[in-house]
């Protein structure tokens, strides 16, 4: 250690948070120009975190259940009446899906449809939900090779969750679809209108530019289209619901609020990728 | 210097400067526990919020009562963690961390001498500030208006927040963190 005499001392103690606060705006510009440099370095503490925070899930998520469970033995009497009803009514829709089914597949025997390639998938646990103050997205826990790239569909049991936006050795970070930077192309089911769906960091994206003849109607399904070839087809978002400013928003199939599973999809789509993840592909090809 | 001071002092053992060191790193060590443990999935209402709010008034607490135990290149690693924990531009937690470590640095061998509801207000202000400049950071970082109501949440969460974050933290203070009783 370098015996420094107490003026000097003092006048370098001074210095340290000038120093410091130009070093944090360097950081900014640094962040902004390199941001495959930034995104590695998130990605690093990430991929360290992964493991501990997916250790940590299990037990967490078991606590819950028995919060929710108290709640569900005290409201166990309606919930089954609840049930009972929903169930017919789920046995009706059922029949009536085994009708179509079967309509549907003797019509494209008729019609010698091309079935669509049927897509691999990957599943993965949510072990941190990864939304900042203005941003929402999950980290995903991922084995090594897990071989998952940018732009990979991620759905839950119920429908549309969002994107692969980084990819991490350990770890896969998925921008949800209420995210402000998230955009995606969809289909009204009801009238076929194309529309976008805009992330609006709320609970419920919005729906825009639909075409100007049809209105959204309440509680019309909302599925993504093939426009821009970033989606496949047909995949459930949600449904339609207007606000009280009577704004379309879409309320989303997926339990976004408490994601625990989340299957990754690679439709093979490469149209809307970052130029790195055309790289990333071969070598992980090689690796196999 | 505490050392250079006359005095009688019991003898500086291995044990007694091993204690002296985790007094000294208390505050920071909890602080960094608090960003990561907040970064869990807890499944809280407004956990990126909350974490943003507890750690402002972690540093803002121990940057006017501890100064010595937190330096501002800690603070910088600090909000270096909480950049890289919450996905967002890199340097924004780092920059306003580091202001409010400034002006509570500045300010306090007034506010110290001041009665807590006094220290109270001046750490809503700041709060406001604080939540106010990194909206307006990542406003200008992402191109794009951000919508504002997370400012007025984050702010009033980090206000609401201070007197139980104050009790927990001046217990330590007095306590864990205090140095001179290792």
């Amino acid at each position: 250690m370098i015996r420094l005499s107490i003026p000097v001392r003092q006048a370098l103690a001074r210095l340290t948070l000038p120093v410091l606060i130009a070093a944090a705006f360097g950081l900014m510009l640094l962040g902004k120009a390199d941001t495959v440099m930034a995104e590695r370095a998130h990605m690093v503490l990430a991929d360290t975190l992964a493991p501990i925070y997916g250790l940590l899930a299990e037990p967490l998520a078991r606590l819950r259940d028995a919060a929710d469970s108290i709640g569900l033995v005290l409201a166990q009497a309606g919930e089954n009446v609840r049930l009972q009803k929903e169930n017919e009514q789920l046995r009706k829709w059922q029949a009536i899906a085994l009708a179509l089914d079967a309509e549907n597949t003797t019509l494209k025997a008729n019609l010698h449809w091309i079935p669509d390639p049927q897509p691999s998938f990957v599943t993965a646990r949510v072990v941190a939900d990864a939304s900042g103050v203005y941003a929402r997205a999950v980290l995903l826990s991922a084995g090594p090779n897990h071989g998952i790239i940018k732009g990979q569909i991620a759905l839950d049991d119920r429908g549309l969750v969002g994107r692969v936006t980084e990819v991490g050795a350990r770890s896969v970070r998925v921008l949800l679809l209420t995210d402000l930077n998230s955009r995606i192309p969809v289909i009204l089911e009801g009238s076929h209108s194309r529309a976008i769906l805009t992330g609006t960091n709320g609970t419920r994206p919005r729906l825009a530019y639909w075409t100007e003849d049809v209105q959204p109607i309440e509680g019309e399904r909302v599925v993504t289209s093939a426009e821009a070839n970033a989606f496949p087809a047909g995949l459930p978002v949600g449904t339609v619901h207007y606000n009280s400013q009577h704004v379309p928003e879409v309320e989303p199939a997926a339990r976004l609020d408490q994601l625990e599973i989340v299957r990754l999809f690679d439709y093979g789509i490469r149209s809307v990728l970052p130029p790195e993840a055309s790289i990333a592909r071969p070598a992980a090809d090689r690796r196999r | 210097m505490h050392e250079r001071t006359p005095g009688i002092r019991p003898r500086p053992t291995l044990r007694r400067q091993l204690d002296v060191t985790a007094r000294r790193m208390f505050p920071g060590a909890t602080t960094a526990l608090l960003l990561l443990l907040l970064a869990a999935p807890l499944g809280l209402p407004g956990q990126a919020e909350l974490q943003c709010a507890l750690v402002l008034g972690c540093v803002f607490f121990w940057s006017l009562f501890r100064p010595a135990s937190l330096p501002p290149l800690l603070v910088f690693g600090l909000g270096m963690l909480a950049d890289l924990l919450s996905f967002g531009p890199l340097g924004i937690s780092v920059l306003v961390l580091l202001i409010v470590h400034g002006l509570a640095m500045l300010w306090r061998y007034d506010l110290t001498r001041q009665s807590f509801l006094m220290v109270w207000l001046v750490f809503a202000v700041i709060a406001t500030g604080a939540a106010a400049l990194q909206w307006a950071l990542i406003s200008l970082l992402t191109f794009q208006m951000l919508p504002a109501m997370p400012v007025f949440f984050q702010a009033a969460l980090s206000a609401g927040l201070y007197p139980l974050l104050a009790v927990v933290l001046a217990q330590a203070h007095a306590t864990v963190a205090e140095p001179a009783r290792a």
